[in-house]
């Protein structure tokens, strides 16, 4: 189990990668969205896999259950991590579609009006 | 819970939601930034004196004992951050009542302005490495939002750039965190600071240190990973500008620090080797990129990264001197480059234009402004006695304590480059006779006002930490001292238990 997570994450942080070295604007936005979910993948890994326990402390107990349990706190930081991804990659989509209607160019080869001496 | 901290972070909230309630007044929104930044101002300058006075402070975020809740704790650095950002936060607002458009304005300007205001002090002031996190996304994203906001092409274009640059940069840190909390199983700074000593595996700890160099020398402008910032610091109007140029960078300059003092100290040798080539480069490129620029904002930009050398070079010296010459020098650098912009931004907008070459004669129409001009400018070079040459003297000092001779002759030259990239200024904007075709556009009183109330508020501070440097240096001394030595912080945090 953990190989194969470990496999898809490089997976995902190698075609982020790819798509961002890609020339059109859409493609880098995707590149940047894979590259955030390897990053998830990574933390959710990082916990340790741990099959079929939840991490529930039974009504009542004062002690958890024996055996290997789930660690809750990496799951919540995802929580959090695709929260924030969400709105920040909303707003990129929203910000690539109108640097595409302004520019008229997707190429990010062509976006080099900052770059430029004054014209 | 401690109100002193909680302060700069809640605060900045309240005024933003006020703002927004108050959408369409923006009469009523002018006058609440103001008034929220004196406060805001006030209560950071109390909290740093509560830090002077009694120590660390710390409060348990919920009431949740650290290491499992969130803590939000301020030694001497982070207060002092947070003071100076309150202090840019107050004279950015008032230089916005006339810098900023009304068309910006009616678009949340001032709602966006002080969301970015609670980012910047969230991040100096946590304890928790995910909750840094959740701060630098706060800032990041108000801080998207402020460059692109009236989406004129060369904002979209640059913006396009940062947002790219800092997206990556985030993944890099949530992917450094997760495998850090893998490694170490905790999540608080200072728990950290006492854990990652016992880890086995000094490898993986290596990775780490250079993913997190990684991630926020991004965001802080370091060499190889500045370019996104010459390429969009000068795209925003000037507020924007000049509250990006102070700050957010030097919030990753903030981070860096913080990480190579308080938890990545296990092999300092590599790590600080690293940084001193990384800091001698910054200087480097950031320099010669400045010298081959015709337009105002755009060499100050460049400026930018290479003043972000003198902060790493100081990290990278790892003596108490050289570190309190860095908090020295990023308290100096933030107050005369904010500045600058502002002086920029006022040329901007008495003659519509930014390129050197058609600008001109500004010292014969305005002289006392342009001595404004001048204080800074000289500063940012380290000219005695202001501000900016104690912090370089210090570091020097520290440099040649070290017996580091490479890194002290790249930041003299350095600082020589720069000293001629702003008589380059000084000449093309100032000092030449103004080209026929040069137009000034008059301005109103209440504009003048709003306009060189901050500058000139900015130069005296530059002024007078150059002549009374002796109580900054002290704190900056007491801030080094706390970075070097965190047993302070880490029992403020942990308690006695652990301490």
């Amino acid at each position: 189990m953990n190989v194969l997570v470990a496999l898809l994450v490089g997976a995902l942080y190698a075609g982020g990668l790819y798509m961002m070295m890609r020339r059109s604007l859409v493609k880098l936005l995707i590149g940047l969205m894979l590259l955030g979910h390897a990053a998830n993948l990574l933390i959710f890994a990082d916990g340790r896999l741990v099959h079929g326990n939840p991490p529930l402390v039974p009504v009542g107990a004062t002690q958890p259950p024996p055996g290997p349990i789930a660690d809750p706190l990496p799951q919540a930081l995802i929580l959090t991590a695709i929260v924030i991804g969400f709105g920040v990659q909303a707003f990129a989509v929203v910000l690539m579609r109108s640097t595409y209607q302004t520019a008229n160019t997707d190429d990010l080869d062509q976006l080099r009006g900052t770059d430029r001496e004054h014209e | 819970m401690n109100a002193l901290l909680v302060m700069p972070v809640v605060w900045p909230l309240a005024v933003a939601l006020m703002a927004l309630f108050a959408w369409r007044r923006r009469q009523f929104q002018a006058a609440l930034s103001v008034v929220g930044a004196v406060v805001l101002l006030a209560g950071s300058l109390a909290l740093l004196q509560a830090v002077w006075r009694e120590g660390v402070q710390a409060t348990q975020i919920g009431g949740w004992a650290a290491p499992f809740g969130i803590t939000l704790v301020a030694d001497t650095f982070s207060a002092m951050m947070v003071a100076i950002s309150g202090l840019m936060g107050l004279t950015v607002a008032i230089y916005s009542l006339a810098g900023m458009d009304e068309r910006r304005k009616a678009f949340g300007y001032y709602p966006l302005f002080f969301i970015l205001l609670m980012g910047v002090n969230g991040a100096f002031l946590t304890g928790d490495l995910f909750n840094l996190y959740v701060w630098f996304e706060v800032m990041l994203i108000a801080s998207f939002v402020l460059m692109v906001l009236g989406g004129a092409r060369a904002q979209l274009e640059g913006g396009f750039k940062y947002v790219t640059l800092n997206l990556m940069s985030s993944a890099l840190f949530l992917s450094a965190v997760g495998i850090l909390y893998g490694t170490a199983g905790t999540l608080n700074m200072a728990d950290l600071s006492q854990r990652l000593g016992e880890v086995s595996q000094p490898g993986l700890v290596m990775t780490l240190a250079v993913l997190f160099l990684a991630a926020f020398g991004i965001k802080a402008a370091i060499f190889p990973f500045f370019f996104w910032l010459p390429a969009s610091y000068h795209t925003p109007p000037t507020p924007v500008s000049a509250i990006f140029a102070g700050l957010l960078t030097k919030v990753g300059v903030y981070a860096l620090i913080r990480m190579f003092t308080l938890l990545f100290v296990q092999d300092v040798a590599y790590t600080h080797t690293l940084l001193m080539v990384i800091a001698g480069f910054t200087m480097v490129t950031g320099v010669l990129g400045a010298a081959a620029q015709n337009d105002f904002r755009r060499l100050l930009s460049f400026h930018i990264v290479s003043q972000i050398g003198y902060m790493v070079m100081g990290l990278a010296l790892w003596t108490p001197l050289a570190l309190a010459g860095a908090v020295f020098y990023v308290v100096h650098n933030i107050i005369a480059k904010t500045n600058l912009f502002l002086v920029a931004g006022v040329v901007r907008r008495l003659y519509g234009t930014e390129y050197l070459k058609e600008l001109g004669g500004l010292y014969r129409s305005r002289p006392l402004f342009s001595l404004l001009f001048l204080v800074s400018a000289l500063a940012l070079a380290g000219i005695p006695p202001l501000s900016g040459f104690w912090g370089k003297l210090s570091l020097v000092q520290a440099g040649l304590e070290a017996k580091q001779y490479g890194i002290v002759t790249v930041a003299l030259v350095v600082s020589l480059l720069t000293l001629y990239s702003m008589t380059k200024i000084w000449a093309q904007a100032f000092w030449k006779d103004p080209p026929k075709a040069l137009e000034e556009s008059p301005l109103r009183r209440a504009e003048w006002v709003a306009f060189i109330v901050p500058i000139v508020a900015l130069a005296a501070l530059t002024v007078l930490f150059g002549l009374a440097f002796e109580p900054v240096l002290q704190l900056s001394m007491r801030a080094a001292e706390q970075l070097l030595h965190p047993t302070e912080y880490i029992r403020a945090v942990l308690g006695s238990r652990q301490g």
